[in-house]
């Protein structure tokens, strides 16, 4: 994995922040809810207003432990491989896909009613923002300047004077 | 990079490489850290209130010969009650799976679809209109059992083809047709009011006490899981001493002012008017008075006994506080000006000054307690149904929450610990929220947000009337008392006759808790004054 975009250090740089805050958005949603076993997306994911059937059957009785559980796991794999720097593209699809289903569960579309939402949106939201933030991330990744891969990198190619 | 920099590049490298660990570490610790305080609050309180939350056991079998049933009245909640039992009109059923095709979170067809059978028969009968009467035999008619239809309720009930009836007619025909038939020896589950006025609820009640048949209201949100859940909440004196109760009709359509639609049909020809006049001032035939009943006297009970009565049984399911000591109503035509004489806005203060729910206090401040209704057909805002005690704030619908007092007693070391916040509720049973509810109309959303439409069992939703009428068959079959029997009948209706008698005359009107009556108001009948017009009440 490299930057293969001539970036000055401050691009650089700026990059790795945005990294940084979304892998601690993800981690810190992922562990909130790996510790507190009261939570679930039943009814986030049951009042779903587009692909209705189908976030239907994701919140139905047979499923849903299932489902929560695996959007705990890929919410902190996501938050981690962004916070170290490893395996950052990976983890960025992965976010994209979970923020992709979120949006599509309750989009900011005219019309659609988007309770428990804070802020107005008209067709884009946050999720879709941080979407195409972490798109941007998986286009640009700075794992082999700031983070795990970087390590991994200069310890397979030790630089000698 | 320079060839200097790249001397240095181990330790700098090292650091840019493992930077993110702590970072890990510290948002691991904060998330985790909240999770578990926030799971630990959460237990705590729980723990403190102890509320359980947990469905019923079901009504007993429903094995055995089906139980043959006559339906007296088929209007608009005959078909529900029919639906209940598990007949669905042909009308309906296409109706709605053109609905569900329409919007797949309709779920009605498949709720009443996967209802549980209950073994019975409908065998007969008995509707004014032909062309409902018909319905009905079409509708529910089978190769095995052809629906009779009778012309009188009389012939109905001492036919041998039905062991039970149920009996949803305009509320003036409640009592005598219920009499009839109990003293025919027939089952009786009658809508609610119970009775249109004071003299034929003793008859109704002696004549139900007298029998051996079993008898039913139906208050079908005696049901609902979450007036199940509030029982308990009062039991163990979580709110602590309540001293005010408001429930509340706000409605704001035709249909929740009872301007329903006149059936084109609607003739002297396809109507027994005489029959439907029955025991009220006869006047010349009025397909109105037919079909929007409710909104004159001589036939309905008005707010009072139509929909207060809900809130009434509503709240005295959950306390069993019984008749209040005094009633104070006050209200008006205000909206509806189109011919009708029942009130459109009502007010009715209910009190019940030696009730106690509990106290957490010193003694002396446990007793006392009002309950007000408030009703307008002229706005539809959704107000609750709150119980207010010193300790905390139920809320009951389909739903229930509680709220901790910001001034409780028994709370007081959680509220200053930070452990409650009276802001946000310390419990909450919402057994909707794994599920969508297709409401249709502002009038069903209405009776929804009550839980008088459906409750949930094991995660599904299911009609609370279903449930309602099953217990009434489970006590035909297995033995046992219905939820919503004689007592709690008597209760109810001589409650919306105090409301009733109160807004007619513009007095307090008064109860005899040791004679069990009414007290006289010198100078009126009280059961003429509660069917006259309140105009013509001098």
């Amino acid at each position: 994995m490299t930057t293969d975009i001539n970036l000055s250090q401050t691009g650089r740089n700026s990059l790795v922040l945005l990294r940084i805050l979304i892998g601690w958005h993800f981690l810190y949603e992922g562990v909130l809810k790996l510790y507190n076993p009261a939570w679930t997306s039943k009814a986030y994911l049951s009042s779903a207003e587009l692909l209705t059937p189908l976030f239907q059957w994701l919140s139905g009785d047979g499923m849903i432990h299932l489902v929560d559980n695996l959007n705990i796991f890929s919410l902190m794999v996501v938050g981690l491989s962004l916070l170290l720097g490893y395996f950052e593209r990976v983890g960025s699809i992965f976010g994209i896909c979970l923020l992709v289903m979120y949006y599509l569960a309750h989009p900011a579309l005219p019309g659609a009613s988007q309770a428990g939402t804070e802020g107005s949106y008209w067709i884009i939201n946050k999720n879709l923002i941080e979407a195409a933030a972490l798109f941007v991330l998986y286009q640009m990744p700075t794992g082999t300047y700031f983070g795990l891969q970087s390590l991994k990198k200069n310890l397979l190619n030790p630089k000698t004077k | 990079m320079s060839e200097d920099k790249k001397s240095n590049w181990s330790r700098r490298d090292l650091l840019k490489g493992i930077a993110g660990v702590p970072i890990v570490g510290s948002v691991w610790w904060a998330g985790a850290s909240k999770g578990v305080n926030n799971t630990q609050a959460r237990d705590s309180i729980l723990k403190t209130l102890n509320i359980n939350a947990s469905p019923p056991p079901p009504s007993g079998p429903m094995a055995g010969d089906p139980i043959k049933i006559g339906i007296i009245g088929f209007g608009i909640r005959g078909p529900q009650l029919c639906r209940a039992l598990g007949f669905g009109q042909k009308s309906w059923l296409a109706s709605m799976a053109e609905a569900a095709k329409k919007n797949p979170k309709d779920t009605r067809l498949s709720s009443f679809l996967e209802q549980e059978h209950l073994n019975v028969h409908i065998t007969a009968i008995c509707d004014l209109f032909d062309v409902r009467a018909q319905d009905a035999i079409d509708s529910f008619s089978t190769d095995e059992v052809k629906v009779q239809r009778f012309g009188t309720h009389q012939e109905l009930v001492e036919s041998d083809v039905v062991d039970a009836v149920i009996i949803a007619t305009p509320d003036h025909w409640h009592a005598p047709i219920a009499i009839a038939a109990l003293q025919a020896g027939k089952h009786v589950y009658v809508e609610k009011p119970m009775t249109h006025n004071i003299k034929e609820t003793y008859a109704l009640k002696d004549v139900v006490e007298a029998s051996n048949v079993v008898f039913q209201v139906g208050h079908q949100h005696r049901q609902t899981q979450s007036f199940l859940t509030a029982q308990d909440v009062v039991k163990k004196n979580i709110l602590g001493h309540v001293s005010l109760i408001q429930a509340n009709t706000n409605r704001n359509d035709d249909n929740g002012a009872w301007q329903y639609p006149i059936h084109e049909k609607a003739n002297p020809n396809t109507i027994d008017w005489k029959q439907f006049i029955g025991n009220a001032p006869m006047v010349p035939f009025n397909p109105e008075h037919f079909f929007r009943w409710r909104k004159w006297w001589a036939y309905g009970s008005g707010l009072s006994g139509d929909l207060m009565s809900h809130d009434y049984d509503r709240v005295n399911c959950i306390l069993k506080m019984g008749i209040p000591s005094s009633v104070v109503a006050s209200g008006g035509i205000y909206t509806h000006k189109d011919g009708r004489n029942v009130p459109d806005v009502m007010q009715v203060n209910m009190e019940f000054p030696d009730f106690s729910t509990g106290s957490s206090q010193a003694a002396g401040k446990e007793k006392g307690m009002t309950m007000v209704y408030s009703a307008t057909l002229g706005n539809q805002y959704g107000r609750t149904t709150a119980f207010m005690g010193h300790d905390a704030t139920m809320e009951v619908g389909n739903s229930l929450t509680i709220y901790a007092d910001g001034k409780s007693t028994k709370f007081k070391e959680k509220i200053v610990s930070e452990e409650m916040d009276p802001n946000v509720p310390i419990y909450q049973y919402d057994p909707a929220s794994g599920s969508v509810d297709g409401v249709t109309s502002a009038t069903a959303k209405y009776f929804a947000d009550k839980g008088l439409l459906w409750t949930y069992r094991d995660g599904k939703r299911v009609d609370s009337t279903h449930l309602h009428v099953r217990e009434w068959l489970s006590c035909i079959r297995n033995g046992g008392t219905p939820s919503c029997n004689i007592k709690e009948g008597f209760e109810e209706a001589m409650t919306s006759h105090m409301g009733g008698l109160s807004y007619k005359l513009g007095r307090r009107i008064d109860w005899d808790q040791a004679k069990q009556e009414i007290v006289q108001v010198e100078g009126y009948d009280l059961d003429e004054a509660l069917l006259e017009d309140k105009e013509k009440i001098v």
